[in-house]
């Protein structure tokens, strides 16, 4: 197998989920009453970009193997602090960014401690460290309410020359400065050999718990990105346990999207950003065909469970009934 | 008077051990519960308030026993919430259906709960999704056809005389028949664990499924049935529930994910698979309860709950629940 054809069977599934959410956004803009506007364009971005984010967090745990439902109560959490904090002067404000930042990695550190350290199951212990996270939240806010900085909220989301959606920049500045150095470094490669074969990483001499908290903690400070913007979207702070466990749900359904393997050792973040771009493009759909959106939770629904069914097609290529049984 | 050759101390020691030290603890927990309650108020000792726990327990029994069973194969039920809803929701709206839909409003809501337990048993037996994912995804699905059913809104049907009798009657004086009830499926679900080759199966599974296929157990349709079987008392729970507040709601399921994994695990039950027994689901579902009743007899918010349940799991999976170490 040459170079280029190696090449493109590693990224089939980032080119996959690219091809989805071109055709998806492309029905999707067709069909818009107001065509492909630089406004149509900035409300895809700014809503796509907070799935994103999320979706980028829990792809960094899955690459491991692991699970993170807590995702979105990182997300519920900092979007809360951050309606206390991001306010006043330029001073104020950049050390409340500081600081929402830092409690999101440090939510994920403690999901990355109980996980590796502790040796429990992911699923348990991040839907308990969840309900913690969420706990937390309503302590912060037991009412939604709070203030932003408005200034640095609307530049954040608004378009850079006019046409370019800054939350789009925003997503490609974060790619550049913690995922491209992330799966780049030993650190990286060791998540990535961690999900693959743990055990084959740790007789390999492997820092698989090195790299299995890096992740972990690296997708708190992501969702924590991801609530700093919902907070520049909304200019509020709200506890909402429906949208933390939709937003868990959701990046899930990214993340397969995404053509990253849930069984870890497969996929990158440029494809679960696509896969929630898609994803919010399917969610979408159905506005511009005018229909009720009592279906739109139904809707979403079916398009994860044929998401996450398509998993089943490898079983075709199963020689040996055993291997059912990893 | 042969018999008491072994010492006191020694069949002490011997009874105990033979017991999942998880479980001991369980029980030594409720016990200090229930004594620190008593300092709060006295009337937390008093056979109408236990009763009354018991009662509300027993809701929290129902679907733990289902999630019990899923995690005894080393998979979990995360369509529990949704599950609940539809078995109280769809029992109410066969309710509306006059005499012959109160007749089948029951059999009909823990038929819809098994419609989801089987699609959950089917993608992760046949389809082999990991389970957490596969009913995450149904979750989202029942809660998109529940929205669509209802508009959004409680959904106005009322529960029927039956399922509030259920719920909140008396057929023997003093024990209301929802602790009955979760007596009796407890006692089948002992029988189905321990005296049926079933039962042996979902050990079996829950230790090695690729040695139970080995050894001829059919894998595949046990793990099918058994999430059928939580889907069914997930819902049967929602029937309930139902009955209890005389109507369905949409997010009536919500509060019941968390306590009921947290019941399972508390109860000395592998979240690995393959290890746990019933009697310590029975201590975790009354230790949760408990812990309910205190915190809001303290008036403790819902923020301090979340925090605390969530802290409580943890600290009991560190003692009881972790994998071994790569060595």
């Amino acid at each position: 197998m040459n170079e280029g054809r190696f090449w493109l069977n590693e990224q089939r599934g980032t080119l996959t989920a690219f091809g989805i959410f071109l055709l998806m956004f492309a029905i999707y803009v067709g069909n818009h009453p107001a065509g492909l506007t630089a406004n149509v364009i900035q409300t895809a971005a700014n809503k796509g970009v907070l799935l994103a984010f999320v979706a980028m967090a829990q792809t960094l745990v899955v690459i491991t193997a692991g699970i993170d439902l807590s995702v979105g109560m990182i997300f519920i959490l900092t979007n809360c602090l951050a309606s206390w904090l991001v306010v006043g002067s330029a001073v104020e404000t950049t050390f409340g960014v500081i600081a929402v930042l830092g409690a999101g990695l440090l939510c994920g550190a403690l999901n990355g401690a109980i996980v590796v350290f502790g040796r429990l199951q992911p699923i348990v212990a991040t839907i308990a460290t969840g309900a913690v996270f969420f706990g937390l939240a309503l302590l912060l806010r037991p009412f939604p309410g709070g203030s932003v900085n408005e200034d640095l909220a609307d530049a954040l989301t608004g378009r850079l020359f006019g046409v370019v959606p800054t939350s789009l920049v925003a997503l490609a500045v974060v790619v550049l400065v913690v995922w491209v150095p992330f799966s780049r470094s030993l650190i990286g490669r060791a998540a990535y050999a961690a999900g693959s074969s743990e055990i084959a990483a740790f007789m390999s001499g492997v820092p698989i718990r090195t790299a299995k908290f890096a992740a972990y903690a690296l997708s708190g400070l992501l969702a924590s990105i991801g609530g700093l913007f919902l907070t520049f979207f909304t200019y509020t702070g709200e506890a909402a346990f429906a949208s933390g466990n939709a937003y868990t749900l959701f990046s899930i359904a990214a993340v397969v999207l995404g053509g990253v393997s849930l069984f870890g050792g497969k996929g990158s973040v440029i494809g679960a950003i696509f896969g929630a771009l898609a994803f919010r493009a399917i969610g979408d759909l159905l506005f511009v065909f005018d229909l009720d959106p009592l279906w739109q939770p139904l809707f979403q629904g079916v398009v994860l469970l044929f998401a996450v069914s398509l998993g089943a097609f490898a079983l075709f290529r199963v020689r040996n009934r055993l291997e059912w049984f990893e | 008077m042969s018999a008491v050759s072994v010492p006191l101390a020694g069949r002490l020691r011997r009874a105990v051990g033979r017991f999942d030290p998880a479980i001991v603890t369980a029980f030594a927990c409720i016990i200090a519960l229930l004594v620190f309650g008593s300092f709060y108020s006295a009337s937390f000792l008093s056979p109408d308030y236990l009763l009354q726990q018991l009662k509300v327990a027993s809701f929290l029994g129902v679907i733990a026993t289902g999630m019990m069973m899923v995690i005894l194969l080393g998979q979990i039920d995360l369509s529990v919430p949704w599950s609940v809803a539809v078995g109280g929701m769809m029992a109410c709206a066969a309710a509306a259906y006059g005499p012959v839909g109160e007749v089948f409003a029951i059999p009909f809501g823990v038929l819809c709960g098994v419609g989801v337990g089987l699609v959950n048993g089917i993608g992760v037996a046949y389809l082999r999704i990991p389970s957490m994912i596969i009913t995450l995804a149904t979750n989202a699905v029942a809660q998109g056809l529940m929205v669509v059913y209802t508009g959004g809104f409680s959904p106005q049907d009322s529960a029927t005389g039956a399922m509030r009798y259920l719920a909140t009657g008396f057929l023997v004086p003093s024990v209301p028949n929802a602790v009955l009830i979760w007596a009796l499926i407890g006692w089948a679900t002992v029988f189905l664990l321990t005296r049926t080759t079933f039962g042996r199966a979902v050990y079996a599974i829950g230790n090695r499924e690729r040695a139970a296929y080995l050894s001829g157990v059919a894998t595949r349709r046990v793990v099918m049935i058994a999430f059928a079987l939580s889907g069914a008392l997930s819902a049967f729970g929602g029937v309930l529930l139902a009955g209890y507040a005389s109507k369905a709601a949409q997010s009536m399921g919500d509060a019941y994910l968390l306590p009921a994994i947290a019941a399972v695990v508390l109860g000395g039950t592998s979240i690995l698979g393959g290890r746990g027994s019933y009697l310590g689901t029975i201590a975790g579902v009354i230790l949760i309860t408990l812990l309910q009743s205190i915190l809001s007899v303290m008036q403790m918010p819902e923020a301090g709950r979340q925090i605390i349940y969530g802290v409580v799991i943890i600290a009991m999976l560190l003692l009881y629940g972790r994998s071994p170490a790569n060595r």
